[in-house]
């Protein structure tokens, strides 16, 4: 198989021979934040791109279609638009929290890309509760939609954020307990074991109805925990106009927008790992010998290929169903989500014990 | 019911009040004063059930206001015009929003362009023109406005 | 009977501290248009709509007072813009019972045809517009990709696509273009490969119906004395279908059924519409093949002058009665005009049945209200 790590590690080596072991440090830090942030543009310009494109077909339309060969520098277009905006602040704002709250949606985006194993050893840093790890720093994501909503000093915006609160910390349980199935399965926190449990089948085929479950909870889950249509509700568009960033403008709505993409990026990247092996080839039992053609195919499209499939499900969500009403969304959470992640965890649990998996 | 027994049955309801059938419809004209109690009995009497309000409008002759009620009835598909003659000057009858309720908004566009005072209006407002609005109606016929009004 | 009256005497007492009180509009995205609503609201609650009108007022009533008989016509395609043929063939139908003409068959079959694919093309707007309000962009376009098609039949015939001004006293203004049968057995066709798509988007979707059901119920008492009219009406059961009623041109000869529900919710209203599109292809189908030859307008005068007297007219638009009341002195212009607009009395009816709701099923309501607000400001 190939592997990132031989790179990686001869960067290491020429550092450390160079540098002290502190500046070594903080080198490959400076090159892992560069990485991440180019990482992050990318994957913004990219994943905007393809939403517009899918939602055109979707529509029967064409889509953007001038910028570029076949509309492809758009998001790039937009971006230098966006750069070039001017950024209002309104009067009776807070001023602090208000261009703060872009900020931190963008850091918490980031920060989630740490434990994700993007190719085989490529990963920043494989801690031993990855998994935990990225289910604690998403739900700061709402602390930025709240201090957005509270500060705009907007109505709109308030009750968007205050909809967008009760959402997504409901949406954390049913997220955490679906995630919480893998990790009794595997008896790991971390990333790499998890994507290394899985050398003999994905855990959504060796896991049985409830690992199904599990993944079909997640998904739902975590389209609330984004904020993305059918639970866009903290943005609705036809009901708050743009809900809590109906008062930003320019680079700071596009950090909003590009951490929105960001995290679903981000959210599908953990559903594929969980669930679908991360950079892992699709490997069945023993059959060494398909295993081995499978190999061929290198990681990261193993890894990209996954986790962009998810990434499509979620527009595909977007562009068809209608939005839900607050009321229904918490119910949907409360009385059927969560009992039913609850009652699979218990199955799931039995099962790990019993070894009835694969 | 047809014209000549909604004729009959209105000169036994309202004596007084003078019946013409020229038009497509009955016409009965009202004196304000009367206007809400008969309303209440075009509304509610067995053989009429004048439930449907459709048109509420006001005409302005420069002499005096007349309003104009079409009425109907979805039980017997029958309709009626009721005309309630008005001061020019100062323009009141009884607001009949209680009966009809459709006649709500429409009283409130009659009173801010004809500025006919519904008595007992539950929420007499402008609801077109702009708040504050000072001036006069706009929908009579004296009224001039040389900047915004387009003669042809 | 009156379920959500109910609500509103505990929930509504104005002026309570912790009301939130929040604008919509004009210029808001749910508003499809500049209609201005303030809502007092409790949480998500909505204790009171109260609408504020006028943002595009432009006094057609007035302006006609001082426009000829054959000039005013042109004003009223700009009321319900997207009912442009119903709007022109009230007030031809009006001037025309104060001339006493008589319209050639032809006229009549043509004037039919084009106001039941206006209709179509009306729903279409509403249908797509209507999920939108929803969250659900794709409809849109889906129900766009048939609208244009009726579009360039009108294109063809009337030179226009949204303000047509066709139907003139006496009968419509030039003869069908030559492509126009042909096209709209094609639009048909087309209509009828693809109406199962808006059953599989929108219908049939779990989450659309949940927003639907139970929601703005209207009773069929308060239908009838907020003036309701058109689907609305027709969503809680009352008869209202002018057509049927009080038929105008050929109606009577045809065939096809008003379409009532008696649930008196959203989801009622919401499929009135839709089957309404149904009838309205039942009665082109009639027709398309069975257009007289002959003239398309009867003989009148340049000067068009009405005896004195009143004259009332009353036709079927997409949204409901649209009334026509001119009063004329004799004079070739009327002395007062007064349209009795659909939308006016279906907006009054908003506050009734949008109280107790939550702020997302306002915009529902609003959908299934099928509000067009020059309609209503005129």
């Amino acid at each position: 198989m190939w592997s990132f790590s031989g790179i990686s590690n001869s960067i290491h080596e020429w550092l450390s021979q160079t540098f002290n072991p502190t500046l070594t440090i903080i080198i490959e830090m400076v090159i892992a934040g560069v990485a991440v942030i180019g990482l992050f543009a990318g994957l913004g310009l990219v994943l905007v791109i393809m939403e517009r494109k899918v939602s055109a077909w979707m529509q029967i339309r064409l889509g953007p279609n001038r910028v570029g060969p076949k509309g492809m520098f758009q998001s790039l277009a937009d971006t230098l638009k966006l750069l070039v905006k001017e950024g209002l602040t309104p009067t009776g704002a807070d001023k602090l929290l208000f261009n703060l709250a872009p900020f931190i949606a963008m850091i918490v985006a980031m920060l989630l890309m740490a434990p994700i194993a993007f190719a085989k050893d490529f990963q920043l840093w494989d801690l031993n509760i990855g998994v935990l790890y990225v289910s604690a720093i998403s739900s700061m994501m709402v602390i930025s939609i709240l201090m957005a909503g509270w500060a705009s000093n907007n109505k709109y915006s308030l009750m968007g954020a205050m909809r967008s609160g009760a959402q997504i910390v409901s949406y954390e349980l049913s997220a955490g307990l679906s995630v919480l199935s893998i990790v009794v399965l595997t008896g790991s926190l971390r990333v790499s074991d998890i994507i290394q449990s899985q050398a003999d089948g994905w855990w959504i085929f060796k896991g049985h109805i409830p690992a199904v479950i599990a993944f079909v909870t997640f998904i739902i889950a975590v389209t609330a925990e984004t904020n993305r249509a059918p639970f866009d509700l903290a943005e609705a568009e036809s009901e708050l106009t743009a809900g809590f960033h109906t008062e930003y403008s320019g680079m700071k709505f596009a950090l909003f927008f590009l951490a929105e993409y960001v995290n679903v990026f981000i959210v599908c990247a953990i559903g594929a790992t969980l669930f679908l092996g991360g950079w892992m080839p699709f490997h069945i039992g023993h059959w060494a010998g398909f295993n081995h053609v499978m190999d061929y195919i290198p990681s990261s499209l193993w890894f990209f290929g996954k986790t962009f499939f998810l990434i499509f499900v979620i527009m595909w969500f977007r562009w068809t169903f209608p939005r839900l009403r607050i009321d229904q969304l918490l119910n949907l959470e409360w009385k059927y989500l969560l009992p039913i992640s609850m009652v699979n965890l218990l199955l799931v649990t039995a099962m790990a014990i019993l070894k009835w998996h694969f | 019911m047809t014209k000549v027994e909604l004729k009959i049955k209105m000169g036994e309801l309202f004596p007084s009040a003078p019946v013409e059938e020229g038009g497509e419809w009955l016409n009965i004209t009202m004196a304000p004063e009367d206007w809400l109690a008969q309303a209440q009995q075009l509304r509610n009497d067995a053989s009429l059930l004048f439930d449907y309000l459709f048109c509420l409008t006001c005409i302005d002759w420069k002499t005096h206001l007349t309003m104009v009620y079409h009425l109907s009835s979805t039980a017997f598909r029958h309709n009626l015009v009721v005309k309630s003659k008005l001061d020019r000057n100062n323009p009141q009858i009884e607001s009949v929003s209680g009966i009809w309720k459709t006649a709500d908004f429409h009283e409130r566009e009659v009173y801010e362009m004809f500025g006919v005072n519904f008595l007992n209006h539950p929420d007499l407002r402008l609801l077109i023109l702009p708040d504050g609005w000072e001036g006069k109606n706009p929908m009579r016929k004296d009224f001039e406005d040389p900047i915004n009004m387009v003669k042809l | 009977m009156y379920r959500q009256t109910e609500i509103i005497k505990d929930a509504s007492q104005p002026g309570i501290e912790g009301d939130m009180v929040i604008n919509v509009g004009p210029q808001h995205p749910a508003t499809h248009g500049v209609l201005h609503l303030v809502i007092t609201l409790n949480g998500e609650t909505i204790k009171k709509v109260e609408p504020h009108l006028g943002y595009i007022h432009r006094s057609i009533e007035k302006m006609c007072e001082s426009l000829s008989y054959r000039q005013f016509i042109y004003v009223t395609s700009r009321m319900d813009y997207l009912s442009a043929h119903i709007n022109n063939h009230a007030c031809a139908l009006c001037v025309e019972k104060g001339l006493q003409v008589e319209i050639p068959p032809r006229a009549q079959v043509i004037r039919i045809l084009m106001d039941e694919l206006t209709r179509i093309a009306s729903h279409e707007l509403w249908w797509g517009a209507m999920a939108m309000d929803l969250g659900a962009f794709t409809p849109f376009f889906h129900a766009f990709r048939e609208r244009e098609t009726i579009n360039d039949i009108m294109e063809d015939t009337c030179g226009a696509r949204l303000t047509m001004n066709y139907i003139v006293p006496g009968g419509v203004m030039a003869d069908l273009h030559p492509d126009f049968q042909k096209k709209t057995k094609e639009f048909i066709q087309l209509y009828k490969r693809k109406i199962h798509e808006y059953d599989e988007l929108v219908t049939g979707n779990i989450i659309f119906q949940n927003r639907m059901k139970g929601i703005g119920y209207l009773s069929p008492e308060d239908a009838v004395s907020y003036g309701c009219t058109g689907p609305t009406a027709r969503g809680s059961g009352v008869s209202s279908d002018i057509r049927k009623l009080y038929p105008y041109e050929i109606y009577d000869k045809l065939e096809f059924d008003e379409v009532l529900e008696s649930a008196g919710d959203s989801f009622a209203r919401y499929m009135i519409r839709i089957g309404e599109m149904q009838q309205s292809i039942r009665i082109i189908e009639q027709l398309i093949d069975n257009i007289p030859e002959g003239d398309f307008q009867a003989k009148t005068k340049a000067v068009l002058k009405l005896p004195k007297g009143e004259y009332y007219s009353r036709v079927e638009t997409a949204r409901g009665e649209l009334g026509v009341y001119i009063v004329s002195e004799n004079g070739t212009t009327p002395y007062r005009i007064k349209f009795r607009s659909p939308g006016f009395s279906n907006l009054s009816v908003l506050d009734h049945i949008a109280r107790g709701s939550k702020l997302g099923d306002l915009v529902a309501m609003m959908g299934t209200l099928d509000l067009v607000i020059p309609d209503i400001d005129r």
